[in-house]
């Protein structure tokens, strides 16, 4: 039995954690200050060495992405933090912030000295004026503090931390349509090369880090690679947060080592709701292909998820039980897909467009046989053809779903509609209440 | 309307913010709409004159993103996640309960002008599924009946408050000025974290004691 390590989370369960005293009482800022005596270079090889990979999904090493930044350039570098947390299933980022939002200030203070920028964002999606207004507190008492602004720490180094309210947009949670929102354009993805490493926010040298990999920085600082390095797998490092929802007994936020399966995760959480089996679940959010009961025990590292032929993601473990239709799922997610593709590509555009009509006509009986080939042909036609991973996305589930429940899609077409009826998977149905 | 020299202020403080200049346009959209609780004409106008660039430029960035409206909105904006978990959980007979209730289609305002009705996407509150935000604060665990109980609460002038949010349900104009970077000084206020967030710590805690 894998052991949990809250360590993010760890005093999540005191009334005052989000403030600063709450924070430091624990010894917050003090890696800050430890990693401001470093020589910056120093601090990317500590990262590096831990073996932090990117929390946002892709996985990509912390540590060398910060080496990526071209040193002696004589041009501005950007910090830009990924806090648009929206894809579907994922809600790790925003309790994080609620609970303890002085814990990414930390973290953009080691990684801006690191990569030698001045200037810092953190773009936070814009329906959650609670999350944003707890970070803007916090972003304002490390100012009063002295930890952020002109001569941080007395160290001689200046850091500007700015938080960018975005404002319903899926798409800028993709890197560079993110760079172009908070250009003030609308947020559509760029063509890559070149990266942002190189030329990133207003064409400088720019580092994109997701909220968790950046908060987990201060605690990597301040215990060393060696105890990061205990935790995880062989090539997936550290602790992480696991967001468990749906047809659960008890849903919720689980801080673990990479590598503990979802067997494990559900009998911390008393399982799927009672009376009902899983019938299939999402290692990491919507985009990732489904899972059915065959991968309860693969490994939810990066390695481990991919080799069972789907992707860690954002660890958003969403699970349905029996009574979900797999069809309406996938429908649901297939709308937004469509509803927020930006509209630049036109593989994503259009094809997204035409798996949800699909979709639906299955959906509500006017599907035919040939229309499983006519999806999985569009998805095919998606897959890879756009700048970004959005329209991929959208495939996932569809191809994953007629994989594992062919026959299922089937029945929509002989039974001429939906087979299932959609109380029995509410939360009322189960706890007889509501409605 | 013309805008006064405090609210001018305003907008080139939040201009004051950035290297360079358009990428204010978000929190100055966020701003304008907090005045007129939506995006108005003039607003469009008076930004784009602030970051000297053509009122068209403007309104392509202010109807990219779905969170900027063009019209009034009620004094509270419900939202009701419908995406695939939260609609499967009972999202979706939340949103046909509330459209019912409130005699609403989707985008519809209450001729009151006190509630407005929108089915929303992945909020980033699954464990508490099914989600409703009102004015993008988070009402955790609903049923059709506490929606209903919530939208009648803000007809009646007292909205019961959120489960992770201010003590008191800020308005749709008051938080679209939060969206703007201006502090409230609200943020002490609630809880620091729901049941559901703390539910891995509290385990660990309890098996480490054993």
């Amino acid at each position: 039995m894998t052991t949990l390590t809250p360590v993010l989370s760890a005093h999540w369960d005191e009334a005052d954690s989000f403030t600063i005293a709450g924070y430091k009482r624990h010894g917050g800022y003090k890696a800050a200050a430890k990693a401001l005596k470093m020589e910056p270079d120093a601090v990317i090889q500590l990262v590096k060495d831990s073996g932090l990979r990117g929390r946002g999904g892709a996985g990509f090493p912390t540590g060398m992405k910060w080496g990526f930044i071209p040193q002696g350039d004589n041009k501005d570098h950007y910090l830009v933090v990924n806090a648009d947390e929206s894809e579907p299933g994922t809600c790790k980022d925003m309790p994080l912030l609620m609970a303890n939002p002085h814990v990414l200030v930390e973290g953009v203070i080691i990684a801006a000295y690191a990569i030698r920028a001045k200037y810092a964002f953190i773009y936070i999606r814009g329906e959650v004026a609670h999350v944003a207004r707890r970070l803007q507190q916090a972003i304002e008492d490390a100012y009063a503090a002295g930890y952020l602004g002109k001569n941080v720490f007395k160290s001689g180094t200046d850091i500007e931390l700015v938080l960018h309210v975005g404002a319903g947009a899926y798409i800028c949670g993709e890197e560079t349509a993110l760079l172009d929102s908070l250009e003030g354009f609308r947020g559509q993805p760029r063509l890559r090369p070149p990266f942002p490493a190189i030329a990133g926010l207003y064409a400088r040298p720019t580092v994109v880090n997701n909220v968790e990999s950046i908060a987990s920085v201060p605690a990597i600082v301040a215990n060393g690679p060696e105890w990061f390095q205990g935790m995880g797998t062989e090539k997936s490092k550290g602790m992480t947060l696991y967001s468990l929802s749906g047809h659960v007994t008890n849903p919720g936020q689980f801080e673990a080592p990479l590598g503990i399966t979802l067997r494990e995760i559900l009998e911390l959480a008393g399982g799927v709701r009672e009376g009902h089996q899983l019938k299939f679940w999402t290692p990491g959010g919507s985009s990732t292909p489904l899972f059915t009961a065959d991968q309860l025990d693969t490994p939810l590292d990066y390695e481990g998820v991919a080799a069972a032929g789907s992707m860690l993601g954002t660890k958003a473990l969403q699970i349905f039980d029996e009574t979900t239709c797999v069809v309406r799922a996938v429908l649901r997610w297939t709308e937004f897909y469509k509803h927020e593709s930006c509209g630049k590509c036109t593989p994503c555009r259009e094809g997204t467009w035409w798996l949800v009509q699909i979709l639906r006509d299955l959906e509500n009986g006017k599907g035919t046989a040939a229309d499983l080939d006519k999806l999985l042909d569009l998805c095919d036609n998606i897959l890879g053809r756009s700048f970004c991973a959005l329209g991929d996305g959208a495939t996932s589930p569809i191809t994953s779903s007629i994989k594992h429940f062919r026959d299922e899609y089937i029945a929509h077409v002989t039974s001429a509609g939906c087979p299932f009826d959609s109380h029995a998977s509410t939360l009322f149905a189960s706890a007889k209440v509501g409605a | 309307m013309a805008y006064t020299e405090q609210e001018l202020s305003v907008m080139d403080s939040i201009i004051a913010r950035y290297p360079r200049s358009r990428s204010a346009i978000m929190p100055l959209l966020h701003y304008v709409q907090s005045l007129a609780g939506f995006v108005t004409n003039e607003g469009i106008e008076e930004i784009a004159l602030k970051l000297g660039i053509a009122t068209a430029e403007v309104s392509a960035v202010a109807t990219f993103y779905t969170q900027y409206k063009r019209k009034p909105m009620g004094e509270y904006h419900v939202g009701v996640c419908t995406n695939t978990l939260c609609a499967v959980m009972g999202g979706d007979e939340i949103l046909a309960g509330l459209k019912d209730h409130l005699g609403l289609e989707n985008d519809g305002v209450t001729a009151d002008g006190k509630v407005s009705l929108e089915h929303l996407e992945c909020n980033a509150a699954c464990d508490y599924a099914p989600v409703v935000m009102a004015n993008w604060e988070f009402y955790d665990n609903q049923t059709v009946q506490s929606a209903k109980d919530l939208v009648d609460s803000m007809r009646a002038g007292k909205p019961i408050p959120p489960t992770r949010g201010p003590d008191v349900l800020p308005t749709w104009k008051e938080n679209s000025a939060v969206l703007a970077g201006l502090n409230d000084g609200h943020a002490n206020e609630g809880v620091q974290a729901g049941a559901a967030s703390l539910l891995g710590l509290k385990l660990s805690k309890k098996g480490s004691k054993k």
